[in-house]
């Protein structure tokens, strides 16, 4: 499929100014994904912005790939609303203390997206303001959507409240 | 006008425990817990095609301390079970308590790591009411099983 000419444009941009960070660009289903190296992002992310007029930032999310080596993706929706462009930009990384950097300077929206994120999946958003949990409480251990996470949870992870009423 | 026109110059004797249970099995205010889409069949169940006033439980108090029976109408989250026992445990004695619906009665479809399966799992159901969601008249059902209930209790039991 033809790229449209206002996506080319911020490719070819994309690929000039970040030249060692610039991965590929993939087409799926008339959505266009670039992937990006994780060091930048925060820079891919501002230069996207302010050159190329992306101010929506729809979604982020993450992806448990559940490979041996950069397991974890990230992916962030975003959308040109004066180009009427939508965005896809995944970076990954790796199993062991996955972390990335914030994007909440770029998109204060990012900040509870980023906290789903790693609720769910354990990557870590190094200059957030607020990473806590979103869903799961405060002192649960795991992270949900990882893979080896099973489907019912486990047993006991959650406390439950007590069932029989205070004897005074 | 009521009761004295037709008893004249007479007068009925009863037990306390039968003039109680017809008092509380006629005013069992509920409790509306509504957490997910179940909450618009009670509201359903509450207005005026289905009339809950038939019951005397058409006072939906949204005060814990003013209801007699609640209504667990959707699928309650680990997180929310804590607010729910909490407000269960603020209402008064005696209390009854209706699962509505397949989420609340075993976790229904949500089968995952969220989702308590089954609100018995930390509060005393009384009735727990099948669909997905239940009709309005099932819900009616669940509380003419909780008046029934009420009526067949004892306060003091006779030993014989």
């Amino acid at each position: 499929m033809e790229l449209s000419p206002e996506l080319q444009k911020v490719i070819d941009g994309l690929k000039d100014t970040f030249e060692s960070d610039y991965e590929v660009t993939e087409q799926y289903r008339g959505d266009t994904i670039i992937r990006v190296k994780p060091d930048h992002i925060v820079d891919i992310c501002n230069y996207l912005k302010e050159k190329h007029h992306f101010v929506y930032l729809a979604d982020i999310f993450g992806t448990d790939r559940f490979t041996s080596d950069d397991r974890f993706e990230v992916i962030y929706n975003i959308v040109s609303l004066k180009t009427q462009q939508r965005l896809f930009l995944k970076t990954r990384c790796e199993e062991e203390n996955p972390h990335l950097n914030s994007v909440t300077s770029v998109w204060p929206a990012a900040n509870w997206f980023e906290r789903e994120t790693y609720d769910m999946f354990g990557i870590v958003f190094e200059n957030h303001p607020d990473l806590r949990r979103m869903f799961m409480p405060e002192d649960f251990d795991y992270h949900p959507l990882r893979k080896e996470f099973p489907l019912l949870g486990i047993p006991g992870s959650i406390e439950l409240p007590s069932s029989t009423p205070d004897t005074e | 006008m009521g009761l004295e026109s037709a008893l004249g110059e007479g007068y009925l004797t009863t037990r306390i425990d039968d003039l109680v249970n017809w008092a509380r099995s006629n005013a069992a205010w509920p409790m509306p817990m509504g957490l997910a889409c179940c909450a618009i069949e009670m509201m359903a169940f509450a207005g005026p095609r289905y009339d809950v006033s038939r019951f005397g439980s058409e006072v939906l108090r949204f005060s814990p301390r003013q209801s007699d029976v609640m209504i667990v109408a959707g699928w309650c989250s680990y997180k929310m079970s804590h607010a729910i026992r909490r407000i269960w445990d603020q209402m008064p004695d005696p209390k009854w308590c209706i699962a509505m619906g397949a989420c609340a009665s075993t976790g229904g479809m949500h089968r995952c790591y969220g989702v308590v399966q089954g609100v018995d799992n930390f509060l005393p159901v009384d009735a727990y009411v099948s669909g997905c969601p239940p009709r309005p008249d099932a819900v009616l059902h669940a509380l003419m099983k909780i008046q029934d209930k009420i009526r067949t209790e004892h306060s003091v039991l006779l030993d014989t």
